[in-house]
């Protein structure tokens, strides 16, 4: 069931991303995502990636679509501007290089749920065996995100912390950004 | 037992297909809304019989979560609706601009 339901999920992923890139409505647009992220959410399930499932549900489908919707209500346009004539060849290329380097990147990936890969042979034992010690903290999973990966963390903190402190001076302005040309009773 | 998990399984995925397509045809915005909302719900079944098939019930607890980010996303995206005419309508940009003009 879990290769059906991959490959599902996965056509599915691949419908939705060429669809949001055609959709010209930005309100639409904002639903697709919303979609597309619980699809990956859904994905995580499958591969037994409960908390990162939680995490992408919660900030993709939950706080990512309300942001993404507060924006769209801000700019006072549901529409995307076309660009004629823009060359975007330069785009397509470095996308396939990055995709086929990706590709090739794959291939030194383990196994999912292989137990000779190297993260679980050589740091996770030592975790499991002096982590309580040097740390103090009874769960392990939190021992390695507070401490041993705590610089990490705390890098991930401050862009969190950051980005909330921009997306929240942005939405409390007062006066709302407005498009070029568009008149005062248009919205 | 787990024919009937499978046969569940099977039959939400192509209801699911079914939200997609929905989702990405349209062609108003109400449309993609529902379909995005029932698809949500969609994905709190396949979940809650994904959980029970691969005998790990604890996995429940990200089907709440979902429905419960389903009905917010599903309530911001209507106030947006409800607070600006222009957001759910489904005119080319050439319309809402001639409107403008008149207005």
């Amino acid at each position: 069931m879990s290769l059906l339901v991959n490959i599902v999920l996965l056509s599915f992923l691949v419908i939705m991303a060429i669809a949001v890139l055609r959709i010209k409505n930005l309100l639409a647009m904002a639903m697709l995502f919303g979609l597309y992220s619980l699809l990956v959410a859904g994905l995580f399930v499958v591969l037994d990636a409960p908390d990162v499932a939680f995490t992408e549900a919660a900030v993709g489908t939950g706080i990512s679509t309300v942001l993404m919707l507060v924006t769209i209500a801000s700019v006072r346009d549901s529409h995307e501007v076309e660009n004629k004539g823009r060359n975007s060849s330069l785009a397509l290329l470095l996308s396939v290089v990055m995709g086929v380097a990706l590709m090739y990147g794959i291939h030194d990936i383990a196994e999912l749920g292989d137990p000779t890969a190297p993260a679980h042979t050589q740091v996770a034992a030592r975790f499991i065996e002096s982590g309580q010690a040097e740390t103090g903290v009874p769960n392990l999973v939190t021992a390695v995100l507070a401490s041993y990966r705590g610089f990490d963390t705390l890098g991930e903190v401050t862009v969190v912390l950051t980005a909330g402190l921009g997306i929240l001076l942005l939405l409390l302005r007062s006066e709302k950004p407005r498009v070029k040309g568009k008149k005062k009773d248009a919205g | 037992m787990e024919i009937y998990y499978l046969a569940a399984g099977i039959a939400i995925l192509v209801s699911m297909a079914l939200g997609v397509a929905r989702a990405v045809l349209g062609p108003t915005v109400f449309d993609r809304i529902l379909a995005v909302n029932m698809f949500g719900t969609k994905a709190v079944l396949l979940v809650s019989v994904f959980a029970f098939f691969s005998g790990r019930p604890d996995i429940l607890d990200i089907a709440l979560l979902y429905s419960l980010l389903n009905f917010v996303g599903v309530i911001a995206a209507l106030r947006l609706v409800e607070r600006g005419k222009h957001y759910a309508n489904s005119f080319s940009r050439e319309d809402l601009e001639d409107e403008e003009e008149n207005a």
